[in-house]
């Protein structure tokens, strides 16, 4: 008896299935909020403003993706993570999706388990340094000491960098941009090295931006993007075309302010597809078939994101150049949403 | 053994409570392997349906990354992440063999202090013992280490002494000796001459403890220790050259760096572990009766000869255990360096590295079984210091 009872016992454990997911769409239309991963603090990128609100670039991408799925674009749950942190958090399923200023890499793509969405932002890696040492090209950095952050494309590129050009260096590696820009203000290194936007948003927090000055050298491709876990593809395409409407939108002039008015009196075929008023992409993806004008009514087209966070009307005020579009010089390319 | 108490009545198999005893804690065993079995099988199921890489294969690719301390020869472009393992665990000795060793010298003195019949001294051991002892370790961590960055210069303006030794916000420089070929003859001479000291203690011990007669010890080691490497090195042609930090650029070249994020750690580690140190070192003097003192006192014999052979023999017996503690808790708190950048284990390998490859289970099992390892071998000492200490029968 004490033996077949036993045996059940075993059976029934050994029969529980191994914790399978429905598919992130469905957790998230089922839960109502999107778990978005974010950074601790990079200015333009995500970065909780004075009220404790999140603003930035990735921020946006975040709310756009709401504003499709849920159509609310305040339904968010920010997770402030660390570089190192970002894909185990993604990996364990602990956030939905990472927009957090992450560099598109094979090893990344092709090792973490985890899938780059697309690029939403093209930049560089760069060099800041203070005004004080006389340094105007960074083949003049040879012996010098570097404040990075750990985790970081960064770390790997200035090892390439100085071997490639026969210089050698120090590194000096923080857990975050706050601790890293703060050991560069204390003098602990002669100069920071991070994505040029990222330097361009930790210059600001100087007590005097204008002692300390971008080097004009890009050392780097670092393509930026949202990233997601393998093997879900429907919510991989959720992502990517959100990603791409925003893009569309401001190619095809709609923003936040007109959308309104463009649904009800554009005779554009691509503008009505967009906002859904013809075909039926939204249901195609999963989601309901105002999905883009939801983004761009609740959130914006990305000129309006990038000019407001990085660009002309923000305090970084970053040149699109590379993140123009495809049109005008930059390459910024949206898939065709047909 | 309760169960020779009990009648035994040995009706069959199941109602002897030997048997049943046995039977459970088989009981017991299988369901605990069974589960940690089904969770290991569950999360390789996970990863593997997720495409993450796993195994061992990622600590022989190129790690490519520059580190700011290593005690091994370390290439950023060609070493691999296993060097980065064996860097970050040297460094995490070298701050724990330091910090335990000065924690060990100041708790010592302060427990002393405490115990003073100097009101100024003890008061001032316990306004430090309550305050270091009070305060979070990683806020030290992080005071120390911006205090250490605040106060001292730029490069270019280094405190310099003698032209060799200079001190600034990137470390303490010092000359860096450059062993040539016949250094060899002043080490070992070195070596000898610190067997020869050991071997002449005993000797004098033993010539006390038999004809009371008294030897300068002191004064006839140290001399023994500095002459004899000192000879040998004029006679071989003074084999041993340093080499001097120079300003070179914005930084210095060359000599020795002690970077500020060591002496950061350093400095807050041995604080702070030093008043748990005191007040281990007070508990064991206060556990040797009062009468033992006041015996050896009526004897005649000077404070300083009561404390050294008749209190502190008897006081290590009590004050050996906890302080052992506190040498392990040093070694795990030294992993609060990821908080300054500091290149340590947890800072470099379950931080930079677990990034770069993304394999976390593999990385944290890793350290794991580091700060494990450590404890365990602390724990062998700490039983075989306790053996060697108890009280033995005459």
């Amino acid at each position: 008896m004490k033996v077949t009872k036993l045996a059940l016992l075993f059976g029934l454990t050994a029969a529980v299935p191994t914790l399978s997911h429905a598919g992130t769409l469905e957790d998230v239309m089922k839960e109502g909020v999107l778990k978005c991963g974010v950074s601790t603090g990079i200015p333009g990128f995500s970065a909780a403003d004075s009220n404790g609100e999140w603003k930035g670039l990735d921020v946006d991408f975040c709310k756009s993706v709401a504003s499709a799925v849920l159509g609310d674009a305040s339904k968010v749950k920010y997770f402030p993570l660390t570089a190192k942190e970002r894909f185990t958090a993604l990996q364990s399923g602990e956030i939905d999706v990472l927009a957090r200023a992450t560099t598109w890499t094979a090893t990344r793509d092709a090792s973490l388990g985890l899938n780059f969405a697309g690029v939403n932002y093209y930049d560089g890696q760069g060099f800041l340094v203070s005004k004080s040492i006389g340094v105007n090209s960074a083949k003049e950095l040879d012996g010098a000491t570097f404040c990075i952050q750990a985790g970081t494309t960064t770390e790997l590129n200035l090892t390439d960098y100085f071997k490639a050009n026969g210089m050698e260096y120090k590194a000096v590696t923080y857990d975050t941009s706050g601790q890293t820009i703060d050991g560069f203000k204390k003098g602990r290194c002669d100069a920071v090295t991070s994505d040029r936007s990222q330097l361009a948003g930790l210059r600001i927090k100087l007590d005097d931006p204008k002692s300390a000055i971008l080097l004009p050298e890009t050392i780097s491709k670092e393509p930026l993007g949202p990233v997601v876990r393998q093997g879900d593809d429907a919510w991989f395409n959720v992502i990517r075309w959100t990603m791409f409407a925003t893009i569309e939108a401001e190619e095809l002039g709609v923003s936040s302010s007109n959308v309104d008015e463009m649904l009800k009196s554009s005779i554009n075929p691509g503008i009505k597809r967009l906002l859904g008023a013809t075909g039926k992409t939204g249901e195609d993806l999963g989601l309901k078939n105002d999905w883009a004008y939801q983004i761009v009514k609740q959130v914006g087209n990305y000129a309006e994101s990038y000019d407001l966070n990085v660009g002309k009307d923000s305090p970084i005020q970053i040149e699109r150049s590379l993140n123009k579009l495809w049109n005008q010089g930059g390459i910024m390319y949206p898939m065709p949403i047909r | 053994m309760t169960n020779k108490q009990l009648p035994v009545d040995g009706k069959g198999l199941l109602n002897n409570p030997q048997h049943r005893a046995i039977f459970f804690q088989i009981l017991a065993l299988a369901l605990v392997v069974f589960f940690a079995f089904y969770f290991a099988n569950n999360m390789f199921d996970n990863i593997e349906s997720r495409g993450i890489t796993t195994g061992f294969s990622f600590l022989n690719n190129t790690a490519g990354f520059g580190i700011s301390q290593t005690l091994i020869p370390y290439d950023d472009g060609t070493s691999t992440f296993l060097d980065v393992f064996i860097v970050g665990l040297l460094n995490t000795l070298l701050v724990s063999v330091l910090g335990i060793i000065f924690a060990s010298i100041i708790g010592l003195l302060l427990g002393v202090a405490r115990l003073s019949s100097n009101f100024l001294m003890s008061k001032l051991a316990l306004v430090y013992i309550e305050t270091f002892r009070n305060i979070p370790i990683l806020l030290q961590i992080l005071f120390w280490y911006n205090v250490v960055l605040a106060a001292l210069p730029s490069p270019r303006q280094s405190f310099v002494y003698l032209d060799s030794v200079f001190l600034n916000n990137r470390g303490l420089l010092l000359p860096e000796p450059i062993l040539q070929s016949g250094s060899g003859a002043v080490i070992i001479s070195f070596v000898l001459a610190i067997v020869a000291v050991i071997y002449l203690v005993r000797w004098s011990r033993q010539r006390h403890n038999d004809t009371g007669q008294e030897f300068p010890i002191f004064k006839v080691s140290i001399a023994l220790l500095l002459l004899a490497p000192t000879l040998v090195y004029f006679i071989a042609g003074q084999p041993i050259t340093a080499e001097y930090p120079v300003l070179k650029g914005f930084n210095f070249n060359g000599g020795l760096t002690i970077i500020p994020e060591l002496l950061a750690l350093l400095f807050a580690l041995s604080i702070y572990t030093a008043t748990y140190i005191a007040e281990a070192v007070r508990a064991g003097i206060e556990a040797v009766p009062k009468g033992q003192k006041e015996a050896a006192k009526s004897l005649g014999l000077k404070d300083y000869v009561i404390l050294t052979k008749v209190v502190l023999p008897q006081a290590l017996r009590v004050i050996i255990p906890p302080v052992i503690n506190q040498f392990l808790n040093l070694t795990k708190n030294s992993s609060l360096a990821t908080a300054i950048g500091y290149p340590e284990l947890v800072t470099l390998f379950s931080g930079t590295t677990l990034n770069q490859v993304g394999q976390a289970i593999e990385i944290i099992l890793m350290t794991m079984a580091v700060y494990l390892t450590f404890s365990i071998l602390i724990s062998l000492l700490l039983n075989w210091v306790n053996a060697k200490m108890a009280i033995k029968g005459r």
